[in-house]
């Protein structure tokens, strides 16, 4: 019994194969533009359709892109890296073999800082990244049989292999986060997951907790969103789990991640007996990769996702608050707008993330879908400071402006919303207020001071919310004192 | 002198000058391609008379309307069937593209269209280049002009027979082993092939991307040298092309060869196989170039015949490779079968002769996981090896000289059943290929009424050297104004008697 409590303890270790399609113009090896959701094999040419005779040519934006990515992930770059062929037989393979990276890859032993969501930092070693083409498509018709389209085929992708560095399934998911803001905020791709711009492979073993020694290694695959990275984890994690615990083993193998339902199965494709055959592409020459336009590049790289959360930080902001913000990058370049208008950051953030998110949570609509503008929204909060709105007016018009982007200073002279902080005029409608009200009134009088609130309340009411709430509270007691 | 007797230079400069129109030169080529064509069988697709006489009519109006005659304006051009043609299938020989159209011209067909060149049609070859004697065509055998009981050589075998037979003024072919020289030596007929990079691989389909290279077949040097004119140069289209400019190759053909230090390499003059009537022929020719003013001296290359071993390791892999491509999926031959797998395989069983699968397969071998660093790895260490020594022996000497071929033109089907006797043709030119230098074959004389060649071989980029002296060797020999007797062919039957 004690002996199978000590190995109830188990740790899980986990490294991520990540591909991300860069976004460049056009294609790795030819002219063709680099397109989603267009009609079948319209952006192909001979080179991606693998015509005979055809050639591939290295688009050195992709290159540069590459780079790029590998330079905010604090890679080494290879001075001279090459490609290689990686061969095998799919319909959708054009050529019989990808073009890809082996034994030389562009970037190699760097590292990624990920914000661990119980807080702290876990720091993921990067094995290596290698720049490679994507493939095509297969569709499966029920009536037409399989088709094949080529407008994906040679698209520039990078594969980042990190170390077996996560411990967890919520670990693996935190990485793949923090891995999507720096290729998003370092500019070299739209890492869309839902559009195959992101995706990624797991390695996980378990291994019983203070070893050494890693677990046999389990593959797996056809994880289609971040939600199903995590689970597929969870799942196989606890798979592995109960085979040690019933005295298995676990084979090493390539497993599929169901979706539907919701368990990993293995693959039935034999994609470890597998032999690629590597050898360098003698249609394409080492690529000699100049140090200075590494540089050039480095100073070009803009600010990465650790040192926007630390920025927001240091201007008052929660980890959490500025870890939200710059998960959402549009979110987060509205509010470094507000702030260049000169908001307060703490005040932009709150609307952002309360107000505004809420919004969008409701609608389910994007940010770029609305027609808020940080120059409206730096108005609104101006109108607020000055007192020439009440924080309700605000929120009143709000709707508004993210619908049709209308000036909050219009919004509120048109409607005659500004906040009434005349004293006099504001008299005049307690003393009707407390009229309409003589049993509250008696109610003060006795001591049951609560009825003030209900006054004031009153108040707001009678004047739409435009009094002015510190004003009408001491008018209110003023004149219930006399 | 009948218009197809005329090389391509006379050709060109008669039309140039507006002595004969484009259109007569066609007429006349066509009428001998279609005389001789029965026979020989040089061409996969002739073009129709229709389709090559448009060509050479647009080359006459061009002229008329004053534009600048290009250097191959009026010459009819033979294209070996591995270099696509936009709108004109290109079947590498195989049952496999039997009838791929491709949807482009390759850079050396859009250089040919460009400076005036008449395409009169696609040439035989072994299947996608894979063979040393036309035989392995999927279609049907090339015949010698020689003598048409024997091979014209291959790969470019039907290149190299449409230009001694006077079908074409001037063809293409690829070289990735000596496919260009060999079947020149074979044929009579000047055979160029050009160092690695000097002209664009793009629309050539591939056999051995490393090795393959773009070269023409002429009636002399003066052709050859014009032809390398249009083709060579930087082609942004394909990433192993070299930067270096071209050289002034017709220039070159001036220089004269006094004074040249030419190496006779003894491994190419005594490999196994090498016969002694040629052998002969070659040692006449290097007299000859002494008597011209050249310094020659026999030198060593003792890893050149380890050429052959590696050659036939490198070569295999990339095909292996480069035809994994052809699978039924988008163009080609497919061959139905239950689910994708059986149709691959049923594809390429099918679709692919036994030369082209023996390869495949020695190619995939020898890249397996378990097996590259005892073959693959160990056959380009090889090559690096036979690179150096070429470096080494070019810092003594300014070319290098052998026999283009161990023997002259041999009979059809002599060599089909042994493979390794067919390989051993290329002994004294793959060495060219891997070491990525110009290398030239010329006529030198003939044994039994059948033509041998020069090879004369140069460091990279020195085509012009190599041009220099050939030339001077030709003018002073003559052995390229000889003229296969083809009446013969006309008249005689398949045994020739
Ligand atoms: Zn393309």
């Amino acid at each position: 019994m004690s002996r199978t409590e000590a190995t109830t303890q188990f740790e899980t270790v986990i490294g991520l194969e990540v591909h991300v399609e860069l976004s460049t113009e056009t294609k790795m090896f030819c002219a063709c533009r680099v397109t989603f959701g267009e009609p079948p094999n319209t952006h192909v040419c001979p080179v991606c359709l693998g015509l005979p005779g055809a050639l591939p040519v290295p688009n050195r934006r992709a290159v540069e892109f590459a780079v790029r990515a590998a330079l905010a992930l604090h890679c080494e770059i290879a001075p001279v890296t090459k490609f290689d062929r990686k061969n095998y037989h799919y319909p959708d393979l054009p050529k019989g073999y990808q073009i890809s990276q082996y034994d030389r890859p562009l970037g190699t032993g760097g590292y990624l800082d990920v914000p661990l969501p119980e807080g702290g930092v876990r720091r993921v070693r990067i094995r290596r990244l290698h720049l490679e083409e994507d493939a095509g498509k297969s569709l499966h018709d029920p009536r037409l049989g399989t088709l094949v389209d080529l407008n994906r085929a040679g698209v520039p992708l990078i594969e980042i292999v990190s170390e077996p560095d996560l411990r967890s399934p919520e670990e693996a998911r935190a990485y793949l986060q923090e891995l999507r803001n720096v290729m998003l905020y370092a500019g070299v791709s739209d890492v869309k997951m839902e559009e195959g711009s992101l995706r990624c492979d797991a390695n996980i073993s378990i291994r019983p907790a203070g070893s050494r020694e890693f677990g046999a290694l389990v593959e797996i695959k056809n994880m289609n969103s971040f939600r199903s990275v995590k689970q597929a984890l969870e799942y196989e994690a606890e798979r592995q789990r109960a085979l040690v615990l019933s005295g298995e083993r676990v084979e090493r193998e390539t497993r599929h991640w169901n979706e539907r339902a919701g368990r990993t199965t293995p693959s039935r494709s034999k994609e470890e007996a597998h032999d690629y055959r590597y050898f360098p592409d003698p249609d394409l020459v080492p690529l000699r990769i100049d140090a200075e336009w590494v540089e050039s590049i480095r100073r070009s790289l803009p600010e990465l996702p650790a040192q926007r959360r630390a920025r927001y930080e240091g201007l008052g902001l929660s980890a959490y608050d500025a870890a939200v913000l710059v998960d959402e990058r549009p979110l987060a370049d509205f509010f470094d707008a507000c702030l260049a208008l000169g908001a307060d950051a703490k005040q932009a953030a709150n609307w952002l993330m309360v107000e505004l998110q809420g919004l969008l949570n409701e609608k389910g609509r994007e940010l770029s879908a609305t027609r808020l503008t940080p120059e409206g929204l730096v108005a609104l909060l101006r109108l607020i400071e000055e007192g020439t709105i009440t924080g309700r007016i605000a929120k009143e018009i709000f709707p508004e402006m993210v619908e049709s982007g209308a000036d909050p200073r219009s919004l509120v002279e048109a409607r005659g919303l500004s906040q009434i902080a005349d004293r006099e005029e504001l008299l005049r409608v307690v003393r009707e207020v407390l009229a309409q009200h003589p049993a509250a009134v008696e109610d003060y009088r006795k001591g049951k001071t609560n009825a003030l609130g209900f006054l004031v309340g009153q108040v707001m009411k009678a004047t739409r919310g435009r009094a002015n709430p510190g004003l009408a509270n001491e008018l209110v007691r003023r004149v219930l004192e006399e | 002198m009948n218009l197809h007797e005329l090389t391509a230079h006379e050709v060109r400069n008669r039309v140039a000058r507006r002595e004969v129109s484009a259109e007569e030169v066609a007429r006349a080529f066509l009428e001998r391609r279609d005389a001789v064509e029965e026979r020989l069988q040089a061409f996969i697709t002739p073009l129709d008379a229709e389709a090559v006489l448009s060509q050479a009519r647009a080359v006459d109006e061009a002229l008329a309307r004053g534009e600048s005659a290009g250097l191959l304006c009026g010459v009819p051009v033979a294209v070996k069937d591995n270099i696509c043609t936009a709108g004109l299938r290109t079947t590498c020989a195989s049952r496999l593209l039997a009838d791929w159209v491709p949807p482009y011209d390759a850079t050396v067909v859009r250089r040919l269209r460009r400076a005036g060149a008449v395409i009169v049609g696609k040439t035989n070859m072994d299947e996608f280049a894979m063979g040393s004697s036309t035989e392995n065509s999927a279609f049907f055998p090339t015949r010698n002009p020689w003598d048409p009981r024997r091979v014209p050589g291959g790969s470019s075998g039907g290149s190299a027979a449409a230009v001694a037979a006077g079908a074409a003024a001037l063809a293409l072919g690829s070289d990735t082993g000596g496919s260009i020289r060999q079947p020149a030596a074979l044929c009579g007929v000047v055979g160029l092939k050009p160092t690695y990079g000097r002209v664009s691989r793009y629309g050539l389909v591939a056999f051995a991307s490393s090795l393959d290279q773009i070269g023409p077949l002429a009636r002399d040097v003066t052709d050859a040298a014009l032809a390398l004119a249009v083709i060579a140069g930087r082609d942004p289209l394909d990433a192993t092309s070299a930067p270096e400019p071209p050289g002034d190759y017709l220039a070159a053909l001036e220089r004269g060869v006094r004074g040249l230090r030419i190496g006779a390499p003894r491994e190419m003059f005594e490999a196994e196989g090498v016969d002694p009537a040629v052998r002969d022929l070659t040692v006449a020719a290097l007299e000859t170039l002494a008597e011209l003013g050249a310094a020659v001296e026999e030198c060593r290359l003792p890893t050149a015949t380890a050429g052959l071993d590696a050659y036939y390791i490198v070569a295999p892999a990339e095909a292996s490779s480069n035809l994994a491509r052809y699978d039924g999926v988008r163009y080609g031959l497919r061959v139905p079968g239950a689910d994708i797998v059986e149709m691959f395989e049923r594809t390429r069983g099918r679709g692919f002769g036994p030369e082209v699968r023996r390869r495949i397969m020695l190619g995939t071998f020898a890249l397996s996981a378990g097996y590259y660093d005892a073959y693959y790895r160990r056959a380009q260490q090889v090559r690096a090896r036979i690179r150096r020594e070429f470096e080494e022996a070019f810092e003594r000497f300014d070319l290098l000289a052998s026999p283009t071929s161990p023997t002259v033109a041999f009979p059809l089907g002599e060599r089909t059943a042994d493979p390794l006797a067919m390989y051993a043709s290329d002994i004294c030119t793959v060495t060219a290929n891997l070491a990525g230098i110009p290398a030239i074959s010329l006529p030198c004389g003939f044994e039994g009424g059948l033509p041998a060649g020069l090879q004369l071989m140069a460091p990279p980029f020195q085509e012009e050297r190599l041009l220099a002296a050939a030339a001077a060797y030709e003018r002073a020999t003559g052995w390229h104004r000889r003229r296969p007797p083809l009446g013969l062919i006309a008249s005689a039957g398949e045994g020739g008697a």
